[in-house]
């Protein structure tokens, strides 16, 4: 016999439902008077500091169908490259930008719309930089288990061909599928959760 | 929390033998819901290891009460009253403090309040279905609600949920997001339902039932279940400098 470890076990997942949005967005699907405003539904103030960007995602089925009933969060630095987190010991980040989002999709479209700024770049843990990215999860009706990905930026061509991450890939022509493609302002992310253009998820 | 240590550990690799895994056939919407290829493994990086806080100033007087957070002045919602209380853990069996915890539920009819939902049992008008609590110091947690109903969903042509409560938490890191759901201790759909059937260790489930806690009730009230729920610990960085490569 051996002491025990005394680890406890990462509780159980459970998919988040087609009614996720009662707990997590009650304003957006009409409960309203619980609370004051959807969390992370406003990510940027006048004060923030950065380059106001949108992200439109959309997350698609195997048949090509866009979700209607899935709700993103993302979380991503500010345009220093600084998280707004108590873990973050290289300075304090943008007080006008908690760097945190959450929507639910447009129940008609399957669109997600998040008005933001585009991050600065974060350093990898051999300090290297990393090529600016937001962190995506995405939890639906039918996920087990809430699915972790990066959308990148098109324009950040030579940032992105030295992100240690995209570097690490080595079917190269998945690459595209985490880099979302600029239009103005506006950087279009399609989320394929199967078939060719199944987007690459992370086990983090 | 401000005189400890910042936490800046990676966290613990998933075991996704205990998790559910993506492709579940037994629940159909799984079918095309589910990356087929396999996930890129990533050490954390900062991304992951980081995550926003939630103060305690932004809870509302009624959030952690879903008998009364919808209800009209006076009245309250119908069903057998509970208290669900229990502690946000990670895998080191130390508490989680600052987590948010949010909870969404059908009526004790089993309905909800949406308007994708469409079973025909009545809406409760004083009853809206989701609330929310921060977790205290040493990780406890506990708010106010009735006990959910059983409802069918069309999946197989009968099957039905057993009661439960959808939970999702948010504990220090990215990387921690959780949506879970609680179950009670007794039900006899449990063993019966097909989403419940994704997770393929018993063992996993049986962490997912809350258990009647008589010393926490309420008497002449409300009966008690607790319910805590673990999420990843994180590794230490103590010698992260000094052991390179380990
Ligand atoms: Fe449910």
């Amino acid at each position: 016999m051996v002491q025990p470890l005394n680890r406890l076990k990462e509780s159980a997942s459970q998919t988040a439902g087609p009614y996720v949005h009662i707990g997590l967005t009650p304003n957006f699907c009409g409960i309203e008077g619980v609370y004051a405003d959807d969390l992370g539904a406003a990510m940027v103030n006048d004060k923030t500091r950065g380059e106001r960007i949108t992200v439109r995602a959309r997350v698609i089925d195997g048949t090509g169908t866009p979700l209607k009933d899935a709700l993103i969060e993302i979380w991503q630095a500010d345009a220093a490259g600084l998280y707004n987190s108590p873990s973050e010991l290289r300075g304090a980040a943008d007080p006008n930008f908690a760097g945190w989002g959450r929507l639910a999709s447009d129940m008609e479209t399957g669109l997600f719309e998040f008005s933001t700024i585009k991050p600065g770049r974060v350093p990898f843990k051999d300090g290297r930089l990393m090529a600016p990215h937001i962190t995506f999860w995405i939890v639906a009706r039918g996920i087990n288990l809430g699915l972790h990905t990066r959308m990148y930026f098109s324009d950040e061509q030579d940032a992105n061909a030295e992100d240690p991450l995209l570097q690490r890939v080595e079917h190269k022509n998945r690459v595209p599928t985490l880099i979302a493609p600029r239009d103005g302002d506006v950087y279009t992310f399609d989320i394929h959760l199967q078939g060719e253009k199944e987007t690459i998820f992370l086990d983090i | 929390m401000s005189n400890e240590r910042p936490e800046t550990g990676a966290f613990f690799q998933r075991d996704r033998q205990w998790q559910p895994p993506a492709y579940t056939p037994g629940y159909k919407t799984s079918v095309v819901r589910s990356p087929q290829k396999a996930l890129i493994s990533l050490d954390n990086t900062l991304s992951e290891i980081t995550g926003p806080v939630f103060g305690h100033s932004m809870l509302g007087a009624l959030d952690a009460d879903l008998i009364h957070n919808f209800a009209k002045a006076g009245e309250s919602a119908i069903g057998p009253r509970i208290i669900v209380h229990g502690r946000v853990l990670d895998e080191r069996g130390k508490g989680v403090a600052g987590a948010l915890v949010e909870v969404w539920q059908a009526n004790a009819g089993g309905r909800y309040r949406h308007k994708k939902e469409s079973y025909l049992a009545p809406l409760d008008p004083n009853f809206g279905g989701c609330g929310r609590v921060i977790t205290d110091a040493d990780g406890s947690y506990c708010f106010r609600t009735i006990q959910p109903g059983p409802y069918p969903w069309p999946n197989g042509v009968n099957d039905w949920r057993p009661a439960h409560i959808h939970f999702s938490v948010f504990g220090h890191g990215f990387a921690q997001r959780l949506i879970t759901q609680m179950y009670f201790e007794g039900d006899p759909l449990i063993w019966r339902c097909p989403i419940v059937a994704t997770i393929p260790d018993r063992a996993a489930v049986e962490g997912l039932v809350a258990a009647l806690d008589m010393q926490a009730t309420i008497p002449m009230d409300a009966r008690a279940y607790k319910f805590d729920i673990v999420l990843r610990g994180r590794r230490s960085t103590l010698f992260e400098n000094r052991l390179e490569g380990n």
